[in-house]
């Protein structure tokens, strides 16, 4: 064995997972390929909103090759089996067909429903987060029956013995629609006389949640400055690298299913299947191989999953589905897509007052897993860094006939911190100070114990100064400002911009009493095993399930530090639930704050019976005992000792233990947070943008990030500048249009910009460590952290890039068309309309534009 | 991204190709590099159903100094255009140009001939072309003939070709010392097509313009020469090329799309024509 040095936690350990990356070694689900396997293929609505009046897939079904089709009447009986009896009582996720029952109360069968449509009375929905007692939640069938309501909704489903003989029975498939009025646009869509999505539910409002805390109407009646300002958040693609895919394995032996899935949530997906296809839990297993990125896209339950699951058990084989790309951009859930109205009361000192939030958020044609929960995530983050007193918060989900939305990096509090941070730059224009001045008027004084925000909630620690003061002098804010000025003056055609973003957020989902005060409809503990093996060597079982964010890595450094081992012989199990059948999984920059720690707890269980057994073995008292680089030894004795590999091998020996004890050295632990953390950092963007071609470059990009204690240095980074990456593609490139048809005209990777290495600056990271209160190691958790705080640093900067212009305001993605029609009206010049924002995207309203 | 099944044969030289274009008719596509055909394919937006390869034809892949001009065979690949001394020595317009299209992998694949042949007035290369004066030679059942770059490009991805003809080689002249050239190329994205692109290629005397001929990317449904600019910048010397450039856009009919409407884009051709006749002027 390896000698183990001090300390792995915060060192340069390189990333476990790559080697097998890097060779094309990796295990994804395209690579799984089981006898006797069929490949299924979906026909897809080209109609954002229509009735179906027939279907007929009778030449499809005789293409050779092809085993079965079906259509969403063939599989209707498919989603009403009987259910287990309450897989929350296993699993703590309480999405019991009684429950989305409840959820969709509201729902009125209309009386001629029942007489020939076999559509039964049931609500289907995959949503497991019902904001409101009174929320409206739509039907929802994986396979379309009467109607469809957007474009790409599955129609038809083909299995054939491959992949291009079923997309060509696909294609012989006839179907006959009645177009149906489509809306797109939320403002048109809460209107009395807009169309509605669903019918059924007579209205397109979802439902509107509300918080309110402090005096609002007071502070804005006294407040001597208010600012009013309207944000769009644009909708966004989430474009993982490697699509979605399922491969259902039905075992005829056990009567069991084995599901691969790319999927950030196995647990949560089991919970949901076993539901929604009344298959019993205990003959569940799914499996996530390696998966090739989600960011929040594959946080979900998809209709896809579940009809590769029932087919699998109709036609008793394997089968896979795997999504192509232009199928991503149809069938996986969207980001964002939120109106946001915003104000503020502040004095003329620039200190804020209150703040009032209202929201639209686009919930697309149907509620996804999280899909009204999204905007709540922000809801508690709009007050940001900053102290005040009264706080109002209102947001409506509304139905439009787009894909459905969900969580999608950073969910709800990129919006929270991109509104807050482009409103402080508004305060700071209202009254004349320095965005810097006006930020630090209002930050909170450093903390390290709870405190409570105008939210209610309680951040765990915080020092904006230092964040704030460190990211100035790696600027040379200073030097910065003076360059402006020149170019300025000499009416560069290339202005220089510097843009600000001081910000906080939300990690580590979630104390489940505060989940259950949510109404979601899930715990938000985790789950891990830690096993010393009787050769010294170390398991590691987590519920978390990585997709890129290298969690063997680094639970092995929190495990071999914990255990005195080498992070070389530390293994970590993940992502089976026949391996890990305890987790809540991985989203919302949780891992490391919830499951990082509830490895490091149990594995101080296992040193705690160690210590038993190594105090035994050396006939000490267990009070004398110390440990330290991976051996016991007596307290004043130092030869007296035992190594953790020779403990373990007695423990498994069993022949000398202390009286009583069981045999074996393995400890679990289910660790459910007291509270959130809350990292926070300054960030400072510097873009050069050409005011004749309004080509905006980012030239500089510094960073000043506080996730706590650091476990991998490397990794924190590409976290870091990752999600950077994935906030500047919202500011400036980024967006999912649809035409007033509903359908998606940003299609494809041609017209949908995700940007590359060559388009993205090199960024300085710095980092401030202010552990956090809440758990046991102080960690607060990164995944989401470059994402949440860089599209306001990036549009401020662009704002102030133009300000010579008169330009106050421009929305995002900030393109070289829209900066230049941004110019051209500020200068008083005709600049046309946006004929491509005929609709989905609302028109900016005159009273929101300006401060 | 499944493609329409489709027959496929490789064509052993110029003549065995157009032998199986005459076979085939209307329902065969030359394959060259691929990489304008194939991703439509796999959208199903285009569906062949034979695909005649021309990778094998090893006798249009070239580079040739032939004195006055530069001959390159229609097989060349974008990488070698960007990378020959011949072309950078005398032509640096085109590999240069070469250098910008696409990303590597598809700089690696796909062929002047083959960007040419799908008449994409957003690619780069026709509109270079256009300001070079370049020729290209046909070849078809009835023998050879010699085409004009500005007799070629016909209509949206319509060119001169007949369904049973091959782009065999490109002819561009050797630019004189007192010769300068630029394009300027805008888009959003390294990879991504211009969304506007301006060619400048300007004959200097006597430090003013003599002749400059301008080829406009993607402002319109074929490569364009935005001649109006030509004119009014012959005779032009430094200060009155801003002036001078005002109508690039005059005869164009850009289209509106998500990333520019027509009104921008006949904005960035006059800008981008400015910059790019300047940087010509200057080097």
């Amino acid at each position: 064995m390896t000698e183990a040095p001090e300390k792995f936690v915060g060192g340069g350990v390189l990333r476990k997972e790559d080697p097998a990356l890097i060779t094309g070694r990796g295990n994804w689900v395209d690579n799984i390929r089981l006898p006797g396997m069929l490949h299924a293929t979906i026909l897809r609505s080209p109609y954002a909103h229509a009735k179906i009046t027939s279907i007929d897939v009778s030449a499809a079904r005789e293409q050779p090759g092809v085993a079965a089709v079906f259509t969403g009447k063939d599989l209707l009986e498919e989603w009403d089996k009987n259910p287990t009896a309450n897989p929350a009582a296993v699993t703590g996720y309480s999405l019991s067909l009684a429950e989305r029952e409840n959820g969709g109360a509201s729902v009125t069968p209309t009386a001629d429903s029942t007489s020939e449509s076999p559509v039964s009375e049931k609500t289907h929905t995959f949503c497991g987060w019902m904001v409101t007692e009174d929320i409206k939640v739509p039907d929802h069938l994986p396979v379309a029956v009467d109607e469809v309501n957007y474009a790409g909704e599955p129609v038809a489903v083909v299995v054939a013995t491959d992949r291009y003989k079923a997309q060509d029975a696909v294609d012989l498939i006839e179907v006959d629609y009645e177009p149906l009025d489509v809306v797109t646009n939320m403002e048109r869509a809460i209107q009395d006389d807009s169309p509605l999505v669903h019918e059924k539910l007579g209205t397109n409002k979802s439902y509107t949640w509300e918080l309110e805390n402090g005096n609002v109407d007071e502070a804005f009646n006294n407040a001597e400055v208010h600012v009013k300002e309207r944000y769009i958040q644009q909708r966004l693609i989430p474009n993982a690298i490697e699509t979605r895919g399922v491969v259902a394995n039905p075992d005829p032996v056990s009567g069991g299913y084995t599901v691969y899935s790319s999927t950030q949530v196995p647990h949560i997906l089991k919970s949901v299947l076993a539901t929604y296809c009344g298959i019993p839990e205990q003959r569940l297993r799914v499996v996530a191989p390696d998966v090739g990125g989600g960011f929040g896209s594959k946080l979900n339950v998809y209709s896809e999953e579940v009809i590769a699951l029932v087919l699998s058990r109709k036609l008793g084989l394997p089968i896979k589905w795997v999504e192509d790309r232009s199928e991503n951009y149809l069938a996986t859930i969207h980001g964002r897509d939120q109106i946001q109205d915003i104000e503020l009361a502040a004095t003329r000192e620039g200190k804020i007052l209150g703040m009032k939030v209202h929201l639209l958020a686009d919930m697309g044609a149907y509620l996804q897993l999280n899909g009204p929960g999204i905007p709540l995530l922000g809801a508690f983050m709009y007050p940001g860094v900053y102290t005040f007193d009264a706080y109002g918060f209102s947001c409506t989900g509304v139905f439009t006939n787009k894909t459905p939305t969900d969580a999608y990096r950073g969910a709800g509090r990129p919006e929270a911190t991109y509104a807050i941070e482009r409103i402080m730059d508004a305060l700071a224009r209202e009254t004349g100070l320095d965005p810097v001045e006006v930020r630090r008027r209002n930050f909170y004084e450093p903390f390290d114990e709870p405190t409570t925000t105008p939210a209610g909630i309680q951040y765990d620690s915080m020092n904006m100064q230092a964040a704030l003061d460190r990211v100035l002098e790696l600027a040379d804010y200073e030097g910065l400002r003076e360059e402006q000025r020149r170019r300025r003056e000499a009416n560069d055609p290339v202005q220089l911009g510097i843009g600000f973003s001081t910000y906080t957020e939300i990690c580590g989902l979630a104390p489940s009493q505060v989940l259950a005060a949510l109404r979601a409809g899930g715990a938000g503990w985790e789950q891990a095993s830690v096993r010393m093996l009787a050769s010294g060597k170390v398991e590691v079982v987590t519920g978390t399930s990585p997709h890129g964010q290298g969690h063997v890595t680094s639970w092995s450094q929190i495990a071999a530090d914990a255990l005195g081992v080498s992070p070389e012989d530390v293994e970590v199990l993940h992502g089976d639930t026949a391996t890990a059948p305890w987790g809540r999984d991985t989203y919302g920059s949780r891992s490391l704050a919830v499951g990082g720690v509830a490895v490091h707890l149990a594995a101080q269980k296992v040193v705690d019976k160690a210590k038993k057994i190594a105090a035994h073995m050396l006939e000490a008292a267990e009070g004398d005992m110390e440990f330290e680089g991976g051996r016991f030894s007596v307290a004043g004795s130092p030869e007296k000792s035992v190594t953790m590999p020779e403990v373990a091998a007695a423990a498994y020996l069993a022949n000398n233990l202390p009286e009583g004890m069981e045999p074996g050295l393995s400890e679990d632990y289910f660790y459910d947070p007291p509270n959130f953390t809350f990292p926070f950092g300054a960030h400072i963007c510097v873009t050069e943008v050409d005011t004749e071609t309004g080509k905006a470059r980012i030239r500089d990009y510094f960073a000043v990030d506080d996730c706590g204690p650091v476990i991998n240095p490397q990794i924190v980074d590409g976290q870091l500048q990752g999600g950077i990456a994935q906030g500047v593609a919202q500011a400036l490139y980024e967006e999912a249009i649809y035409d007033e048809d509903g359908n998606l005209t940003t299609g494809s990777m041609v017209d949908y910009l995700v940007p590359g290495a060559p388009e993205l600056p090199n960024y300085t990271l710095e980092r401030t460590v202010t552990p956090s209160p809440t758990n046991a190691m102080g960690v607060k958790g990164v995944g989401e952290a470059g994402t949440i705080g860089s599209p306001p640093a990036v549009i401020n900067s662009v704002i102030d890039a133009l300000s010579p212009f008169g330009v106050t305001h421009i929305d995002m993605p900030a393109s070289p068309w829209r900066i230049w029609q941004t110019i051209q009206e500020a200068q008083g010049r005709e600049a046309g309309s946006r004929e491509a924002d005929l609709s989905g995207r609302p028109a900016q309203t005159e009273e929101g534009g300006e401060a | 991204m499944i493609p329409v099944a489709f027959e496929y044969e490789v064509a052993e030289s110029v003549d065995h190709a157009i032998e199986l274009l005459g076979q085939h008719g209307d329902e065969a596509k030359l394959l060259a590099g691929g990489h304008s055909l194939l991703p439509i394919m796999k959208l199903r937006l285009a569906a062949p159903a034979m695909l005649v390869d021309l990778g094998r034809v090893n006798d249009l892949k070239y580079i040739r100094d032939e004195g006055d001009h530069i001959a390159i065979g229609a097989m060349t690949r974008h990488c070698e255009v960007e990378r020959d001394q011949t072309l950078r020595e005398h032509c640096g317009l085109l590999a240069y140009t070469a250098s910008l299209v696409g990303d590597p992998q598809v700089r690696h694949r796909g062929t002047i001939g083959g960007s040419i042949s799908h008449g994409d007035a957003a690619s780069d290369l026709p509109s270079a072309l256009l300001a070079l004066e370049a020729e290209f030679v046909i070849r078809g059942p009835n023998g050879e003939r010699t085409v004009r770059a500005t007799d070629f490009f016909k209509d949206y991805l319509q060119t001169d070709l007949a369904p049973d003809e091959v782009l065999t080689e490109i002819r561009v002249p050797k630019l004189g010392s007192n010769t300068g050239w630029s394009y300027q190329k805008f888009n959003r994205r390294a990879q991504d097509w211009a969304v506007v692109g301006a060619c400048a290629v300007v004959e200097r005397s006597n430090g003013s313009i003599s002749t400059a001929r301008i080829g406009l990317t993607n402002m319109g449904s074929t490569p364009l020469r935005a001649t109006a600019a030509e004119r009014a910048l012959s005779g032009a010397d430094a200060g009155s090329i801003a002036d001078a450039v005002q109508n690039a856009d005059e005869g164009t009919s850009p289209s509106s799309d998500v990333a520019a409407s027509a009104e921008f884009r006949r904005h960035l051709a006059r800008v981008l024509t400015r910059r790019a006749v300047e940087q010509a002027v200057s080097r």
